[in-house]
């Protein structure tokens, strides 16, 4: 089944059209650029259907692996695969770059080759994250998603953008070099880079906990959790909106993602051990960012600490190690990168018509807008958590997963469920429903053919993932299942 | 190997490399008001010196002059990219020069000299030809530094390097006349085995590697021994800094590995603290001076003396508790670096060459402003030396970065490891400077952006290398290593 390098060609084809749009691009052909980008990105996206059709799903080993020699010396290999647990995250990186193609059509008008090209190379190297099994690789994949995204906030970002392209870049490399040292670590005692070969290393616990706590940082920043989250409300608050729903979509789950394949796995007696506190600190993000959000006048802030919230459930979900509150944050991981991620191309539809993003200045859009409250009202429904949407489903399982581990623990994640709908449904009421309180209301016009599509194909994905979410679960159960078994285990030399 | 063996074959590279330089200078000799032919004459002689390098055996060690020239796989690589990084420059100064009415048959053949002086370094296999190599690269960068003698600013670099510059060779002559009290011998390879065998006075000689070790951070430009590098940097035409920056620093490593690691491997608990010393102090002070300049040539000086930390904690991670095993690896990880280094240098100070014109030096980091808009593609050249300065993979200096502290992780300083890195944290911060001065940044300065098409070739293919090698780095690294391993015998 390995005819076709599945991977290696949803990494390089993204990439291959960026290169080619920063060589032939410049600011006379605009058009053919945008319809390039959209070619790219489309095309990127279909080569990775068939993970989705070919994906063996009662197996827990990786699949569609590919394994090139790359740097012999240091023991680094060019070695892909995807198993249950990244897999999603492949497809979800590969779609979400069509939305952001199409989100930045007519938005952006200066550099528009620049700004495509460095969307589609970032795609590539975000599926090169969850699809690298060798750790060096991993890590050039990881580093290297700053370079785009550190451009595409200083470039196309709001008023404040050199201090949020910045505060990015410095807080994600300070974590991500604290892993470095920690995966030359694991090079020098295993001799290689292979993670499957490092899952596998006995290691003291004193190294596991150096190594975890390593980790931690790096992941724990792009996750982010509190109290290291501080960087994500400016970047997303200045990001251009394709920015935002990259970052909220994709970017936040490589950290979450690194959990599920390093710390877990590599140091599994150290993330029990330390389990009470990510534990504590995931729900410190879940109670009291959600309690942030809620006093948010900046509606993509507020969609930015509601993220924070939402990952906050995701590492609970993790460290409470049972099937339910794994699969759970699994499924919530992808379904906040369709819900947030709507939820900004939402703002981000208003900011190009109003260049605000106060809540203060709205009110009444509904009766200018009437298509687009409507979807904008599912979206706000998912983010609060509303069964029959995605947004239902993951915390759903987590919390049902919390109460078999402890109920006290799952009583005060479930206040997300309140919170979520305070902060969510509250900003929509302000935003949208009311008189119409000003001119610039008044004159807005509804959703182009465009957005509209745009904002109609993620409210299928919302819909869908919340009324039938087994085929998310059925990939990743056999996955889930063996990471479980092999956490319970200690590796303890 | 016989006493009486000259070998002189060996040496032909250095040979031609001198005739060469002989034939510009006369033809220069013949009209010196008229301007001269083109960067394409010292070209040639470069090409000829390449050609004659690239027969050289890279698996044997040869000497000639019995036993005081040594020609080996590390002198092959190390001359290779002398050559090529010269080369490099001397295309991208040529129109910089031209503007500026600099003489070209001077800058060439003075260029060239240097050139020769790092040849003779970099082959050195006594003391007293590691001092001669030295003096005679050092005198012609002197004189080049002092070339623009109008130029008030100019002049006051090349007055401050020559004086430290001529500090610096008198701390290391003085060393080298204790290392022959304490050893009785000038030649390395008998250095190394009088170390062996214990007839050496322990404590002379102790104090003669303290004055080679401060003459070499003084080359180098190790902290405390820094002090010339900003004002020189700064002060002297960009054409000279590419040439004093450049590849020098591959001549400093190989007269470092001659003395520390062939001759006084058995000194090493002598050597390996003070080198600790330097590279902590190097890293902390070039990183976090860099900040505070507004003068690009500046911060890429102190730039360049947080590099050269890195190039020391790579050299100093070879001895663990007296076993010299991974010596080899180490000091191969430090040529690795030093090499992308010197490449990356080129690149950057080619870059700043190319925004100046007549008349006007980019210097002040607000040159930099919107150059995407201005020139996209040197841009962007600019943006990957950049980040690979700052150790993002997947750039090259990622690469450089990452086997330094895999050698220092492997020799247990941990804690050094986890240092360095976070003062890395530090150099990012400067480095994206430059980016978002380049892309978010408008631009201040209107003129158009000329370049002549044989720079612009230069520093595509600059850029090109620092990203591919970036994807694909094995074998650098695996003929940097081999090198190394081969010169150290193991």
């Amino acid at each position: 089944m390995n005819a076709i390098p599945v991977l290696s060609a949803a990494i390089w084809v993204p990439i291959a059209f960026g290169a080619f749009l920063l060589a032939f691009g410049n600011e006379r052909n605009a058009p053919t650029v945008r319809a390039v980008a959209l070619v790219g990105a489309i095309l990127g996206f279909l080569v990775t259907i068939p993970l989705f059709t070919g994906f063996d799903r009662g197996s827990a080993d990786f699949q569609f692996v590919e394994q090139l020699p790359w740097i012999e010396l240091l023991g680094a290999t060019y070695l892909l695969g995807v198993d249950g647990l990244s897999v999603w995250f492949v497809l979800l990186a590969a779609f979400i770059t069509i939305i952001v193609v199409i989100a930045g059509w007519e938005v952006i008008e200066t550099r528009v080759h620049q700004y495509m090209a460095a969307f589609l190379i970032l795609s590539g190297l975000m599926v090169g994250v969850f699809s690298a099994l060798d750790g060096l690789l991993f890590y050039v994949f990881f580093e290297a998603t700053l370079i785009p995204m550190y451009i595409i906030i200083g470039v196309w970002g709001g008023a404040n953008r050199v201090y949020a392209a910045f505060k990015f870049f410095l807080y994600t490399l300070l974590g991500s070099l604290l892993t470095l040292v920690a995966l030359i670590y694991l090079y020098l005692m295993s001799g290689s880079f292979s993670i499957l070969e490092w899952h596998q290393l006995p290691l003291s616990m004193k190294e596991q906990t150096l190594i975890f706590v390593a980790f931690l940082i790096a992941f724990a920043v792009k996750v982010p959790m509190w109290p290291v989250h501080t960087w994500l409300p400016d970047a997303h608050v200045e990001a251009p909106t394709g920015g935002s729903v990259v970052l909220a979509a994709i970017m936040l789950k490589l950290g979450a993602y690194g959990f599920l394949r390093f710390s877990l796995p590599i140091a599994p007696d150290a993330s029990q051990e330390l389990a009470g506190f990510m534990i504590t600190l995931s729900l410190i993000a879940v109670v009291y960012i959600g309690l942030v959000a809620l006093v948010q006048t900046d509606m993509k802030k507020l969609v930015a600490y509601s993220s924070i919230a939402h990952m906050g459930f995701v590492t609970l979900g993790f460290f409470i190690f049972n099937q339910m509150g794994v699969q759970g944050a699994i499924v919530q991981m992808i379904s906040h990168g369709f819900v947030s991620g709507a939820m900004f191309l939402c703002i981000g539809v208003l900011y190009d018509r109003m260049h605000s993003r106060n809540i203060a200045d709205y009110g009444g859009v509904a009766n200018t807008m009437p298509k687009f409250a409507a979807l904008f009202m599912l979206f706000a429904m998912a983010n609060a958590g509303l069964p029959a949407t995605s947004g239902f489903v993951g915390e759903f399982f987590v919390i049902l997963g919390a109460v078999q581990f402890n109920f006290w623990v799952a009583a005060l994640a479930s206040t997300t469920l309140v919170f979520g709908a305070a902060y969510s449904l509250w900003m929509y009421k302000r935003v949208i429903f009311g008189a119409v309180a000003n001119d610039n209301v008044a004159g807005l016009s509804d959703l182009t053919r465009r957005e509209f599509w745009m904002l109609v194909v993620m409210a299928l994905m919302v819909l869908v993932m919340g009324v039938f979410p087994k085929p998310v679960t059925d990939m990743t159960d056999a996955s889930v299942d063996a990471l479980l078994r092999h956490v319970a285990s200690s590796k303890i030399r | 190997m016989t006493e009486h063996s000259y070998n002189l074959m060996l040496l032909l590279p250095e040979i031609l490399l001198l005739i060469g330089i002989c034939v510009l200078l006369l033809s220069d000799a013949g009209g010196a008001r008229r301007r001269f032919g083109g960067t394409a004459r010292a070209l040639l002689v470069l090409t000829i010196a390449l050609l004659a390098l690239i027969p050289q055996s890279s698996t044997t060690t040869e000497t000639a002059f019995g036993g005081m020239v040594i020609v080996d796989s590390l002198s092959r690589l190390l001359k290779l990219c002398a050559v090529v990084a010269v080369a490099a420059s001397l295309v991208l100064a040529a129109r910089y020069c031209d503007d500026r009415e600099v003489a070209r048959g001077e800058f060439q053949s003075l260029a060239l000299l240097s050139l020769l002086g790092q040849f003779v370094m970099i082959s050195a296999n006594h003391l007293l030809v590691v001092y001669l190599g030295l003096e005679l690269m050092s005198l012609s960068l002197y004189a080049l530094a002092a070339l623009r003698r109008d130029s008030g600013i100019s002049s006051e670099a090349a007055i401050k390097y020559f004086v430290l510059g001529a500090l610096a060779s008198g701390f290391l002559l003085y060393g080298m006349s204790m290392i022959y009290g304490g050893a009785g011998t000038l030649a390395i390879d008998e250095i190394a085995g009088r170390l062996v065998s214990g007839e050496v006075d322990a404590w002379v000689f102790a104090l003669g590697l303290v004055f080679i070790v401060a003459g070499l951070a003084f080359k180098f430009g190790a902290v405390p021994f820094h002090m010339w590098i900003p004002d020189v940097y700064q002060g002297t035409p960009t054409a000279m800094t590419l040439l004093i920056a450049g590849a020098p620093k591959l001549a400093a490593f190989a007269i470092a590995f001659r003395m520390l690691a062939e001759g006084m491997l058995g000194a090493w608990a002598d050597w390996q603290p003070m080198l600790l010393i330097l590279a902590v102090a190097s890293l902390v002070v070039g990183n976090v001076v860099a900040i505070a300049q507004q003068n690009l040539k500046r911060m890429l000086a102190y730039s360049t003396i947080s590099q050269v930390g890195f190039v020391l904690l790579g050299m100093l991670s070879g001895v663990v508790d007296g076993d010299a095993a991974g010596a080899a690896d180490a000091w191969g990880s430090s040529l690795f670096y030093i090499v992308t280094y010197v490449f990356t240098t080129v690149g950057t100070f080619g870059v700043i060459m190319v925004l100046s014109r007549a008349g006007f030096e980019a210097e002040t980091l607000d040159d930099l402003r919107g150059l995407n808009q201005r020139s996209p593609w040197i841009a962007l050249v600019m943006l990957l030396l950049m980040f690979s300065l700052a150790g993002i993979p997947p750039m090259v200096g990622f690469y450089a970065k990452f086997i330094i502290i895999g050698s220092v992780v492997s020799a247990g300083m941990t804690w050094l490891a986890v240092f360095a890195v976070m003062l890395s944290l530090v150099a990012a911060f400067y480095y994206l400077r430059i980016v978002k001065l380049m892309y978010f940044d408008a631009p201040v300065d209107s003129e158009r952006v000329l370049y002549s098409r044989s720079a612009a070739v230069v520093l595509a293919v600059n850029g090109a290398l620092v990203f591919g090698l970036g994807l694909l780095p094995g074998p650098l690294i695996g003929a940097c290593l081999d090198a190394v391993r081969q010169a150290l015998g193991s």
